[in-house]
C-alpha cells in the first residue's frame, strides 16, 4: 500500500479549511487529502461538519479560511446525502443516469452492470427499493468516468446486508477504476474495512490514520464510546476472513496513528 | 360554421397550449403551482402599468411578473414564513393592486372582464403574431434549457456541483413563465391561466415514463382541451375561457383512472 501511495496522484486537498455560520465554528482548520486509487472515509457524529466539508470540497460553499486544491481537470462523481426520489417526475433508470449529460446506451449498460443493476434500466426510479436506488445512484456517479467519487452516506435506507454489499461494491469500483473515493459515514464498523484511511471529524480533525489505529484512538473512543471500537474489532476479524485479499492490513501500519 | 374568429381562436388557443404545457410540467415537478397562479394574478397590474406608462402591455405584464419574482426571492431569505404564505400574500396583493390601478385608469381603456376571464373569440391578427412569434421563442428557449432545468428541478445541489448555473437556469424559467402568462392572458384570463399550465401536465403524468414524454403528452392534452372547450363554448353558448378549463378538467378526470391503475399495479 505504501508503494501505491507514492505513485498515487493527489486528486483533491483541503488545507486549513475553516468555516463559521451564525457564530458557530463548523469547520476548524481541516486538512484532508484524497489520492487516486484510495478510499478515504470521513466519520464523525451528527453535526460534526462532514457534509459541510463535502460542500466546501465540491466548491458549493467558499471556505472562510484555507483553500481547496484540485487536480487539473478533475472530474467528480457526487452522490449527495439526501437524494429524495419524487414520483412526480416520471423517470426511467436510464433517463435518470443521463439527467445532467447525454451518454451512449453502451455507457448506461456498462455502469448499470458494474453496480449489478442491469435489469433495472427501464424501471421507474420511484418504484425502486431503497437498496436498488442507492445502487442506481452509485451508477450515476460513474457516468463520464470521474477520477474522484464523493459519496455522502451512500447506504441510507438500506438494510444491514445491503450495506455490506454496497461497501463491497464501492471497494470493487475502486479496484476496477482506480479512482479515488471520499466516503462519508456516521456508522463505522462496516465502512472501515474497505478504507485505506479514516479521518475522524468533529469540527476539527480529531484523529486520522489506518482503520485499526483510528478505532483504538482515544479521541475516537471518546466520540463514539468504547463499544464502537469493540464492534469494529469484531467486524475487522470477520472481514479479513471473508475478503482476505483486500482487507488484510499489515502490522506495521497499526502504529501509524496520527493525532 | 368555421368563421374567421373561430379559426383565429383555435390557432391562438392551440398555440398557447402547446407552449404552456412543457412549462406546466416543471411547475408540477417543482411544486410551484401557487407560484404560477401568483405570476398570473399580477397580470392585471402589469396591464395597468403598461397603460399608465403608454408602453406595450405585454412588456408591462412581463416587467411586473419579473419584479414580483425578484420580490419573492428576496422575501424567501427570511425563515419565519413559508413560501406558500408569501405567495398567498403576493398573489392577492398583486390582484388587488391591479384592480385598483384598473379602476383609476379612465373608463373604456381597460376591459376588466376580458383580462380577468379572457376573450379568446376576440383574438386579432396582431395577437396571433404575438402568440406565434413569442410562442416560438418560448418553446425554443424551453428546449434549450430543458436538460439543466430538469437537473436543477431534480436535485439543485447536485446540479450545481456538476457545474450547472442553477441560479441563472431558475431565473430563465421564471422569465419564460412570465412571457407565457403575458401571452396567455388574453385567451383564458388571469384568473384561469394557471389551470392551462397545471391541468395538462397533471393529466399527462400517469401516461408518461420519461419527462420528455410527459411534456409531449401534456401539449397534446392542452391542445385537445382548447379544441373541445371552444367547441362546447360555441355549441352551448358558454364563456370560452371557462369552457376550456372545464374541458381540461374532464380530460384530467379521465386520466385519474390511469393514475389509480398505475398506483395499484
Amino acid at each position: 500500500m505504501a508503494v501505491e501511495a507514492s505513485k498515487a496522484e493527489s486528486l483533491i486537498s483541503a488545507r486549513g479549511v475553516s468555516l463559521s455560520r451564525n457564530g458557530r465554528r463548523l469547520l476548524d482548520h481541516v486538512d484532508l487529502d484524497v489520492n487516486s486509487g484510495e478510499i478515504v472515509t470521513l466519520i464523525g457524529p451528527n453535526g460534526a461538519g462532514k457534509t459541510t466539508l463535502v460542500r466546501v470540497l465540491l466548491g458549493l460553499i467558499p471556505p472562510d479560511e484555507g483553500e481547496i486544491i484540485t487536480a487539473k481537470g478533475l472530474k467528480i462523481g457526487y452522490l449527495p446525502q439526501r437524494f429524495e426520489r419524487d414520483a412526480t417526475i416520471p423517470l426511467t433508470v436510464s433517463r435518470f443516469l443521463t439527467l445532467s449529460s447525454s451518454a451512449s446506451n453502451g455507457e448506461i449498460g456498462e455502469v448499470l452492470s458494474e453496480v449489478g443493476a442491469s435489469s433495472l434500466a427501464d424501471a421507474q426510479v420511484a418504484n425502486l427499493s431503497g437498496g436498488e436506488f442507492q445502487r442506481v445512484a452509485l451508477a450515476k456517479t460513474l457516468m463520464g468516468a470521474p477520477s474522484l467519487l464523493v459519496l455522502d452516506e451512500p447506504v441510507q435506507n438500506v438494510d444491514y446486508a445491503g450495506e455490506a454489499e454496497l461497501y463491497r461494491l464501492i471497494g470493487e469500483i475502486r479496484r476496477r477504476r482506480g479512482c479515488g473515493i471520499l466516503l462519508v459515514s456516521h456508522d463505522l464498523h462496516i465502512v472501515l474495512g474497505e478504507s485505506d484511511r479514516v479521518i475522524c471529524l468533529n469540527g476539527h480533525v480529531c484523529c486520522s490514520g489506518v482503520p485499526e489505529s483510528v478505532a483504538q484512538h482515544p479521541e475516537y473512543m471518546r466520540l463514539f464510546g468504547p463499544s464502537a471500537a469493540e464492534a469494529y474489532a469484531v467486524y475487522a476479524h470477520h472481514h479479513d476472513h471473508v475478503h482476505g485479499l483486500s482487507g488484510a492490513v499489515s502490522e506495521a501500519e497499526h502504529d501509524e496513528a496520527a493525532g | 360554421m368555421f368563421e374567421g374568429f373561430v379559426l383565429k381562436a383555435l390557432l391562438a388557443g392551440v398555440g398557447i397550449a402547446v407552449v404552456a404545457a412543457p412549462l406546466g410540467c416543471f411547475i408540477v415537478w417543482r411544486r410551484m403551482a401557487y407560484f404560477g397562479a401568483t405570476i398570473a394574478h399580477s397580470g392585471l397590474l402589469g396591464v395597468a402599468v403598461g397603460l399608465a406608462l403608454s408602453i406595450d402591455l405585454t412588456i408591462g405584464v412581463i416587467a411586473v411578473a419579473l419584479a414580483l419574482s425578484a420580490l419573492l426571492l428576496g422575501l424567501q431569505r427570511q425563515r419565519l414564513l413559508p413560501t406558500d404564505t408569501l405567495l398567498g400574500i403576493l398573489a392577492h396583493v398583486a390582484l388587488a393592486a391591479g384592480l385598483i390601478a384598473a379602476s383609476l385608469l379612465s373608463e373604456g381603456r381597460l376591459d376588466l372582464m376580458g383580462y380577468l376571464f379572457g376573450d379568446i373569440l376576440a383574438v386579432t391578427d396582431r395577437d396571433l403574431y404575438w402568440i406565434f412569434g413569442g410562442g416560438a421563442v418560448i418553446l425554443a428557449l424551453t428546449i434549450w434549457i430543458w436538460r439543466p432545468l430538469l437537473a436543477v428541478s431534480m436535485h439543485e445541489e447536485l446540479a450545481v456541483a456538476e457545474g450547472i448555473p442553477a441560479g441563472w437556469i431558475s431565473a430563465a424559467f421564471m422569465l419564460l413563465l412570465a412571457l407565457t402568462v403575458a401571452l396567455a392572458m388574453k385567451l383564458v384570463g388571469i384568473l384561469l391561466i394557471a389551470s392551462l399550465l397545471i391541468i395538462p401536465a397533471a393529466t399527462a403524468r400517469p401516461f408518461a415514463r420519461t419527462p420528455e414524454q410527459m411534456a409531449v403528452i401534456s401539449a397534446v392534452v392542452a391542445a385537445l382541451g382548447v379544441v373541445l372547450g371552444l367547441g362546447a363554448s360555441l355549441t352551448a353558448d358558454t364563456p370560452a375561457g371557462p369552457s376550456i378549463v372545464m374541458a381540461l378538467a374532464v380530460l384530467f378526470t379521465l386520466s385519474l383512472f390511469q393514475s389509480f391503475r398505475v398506483a395499484s399495479s
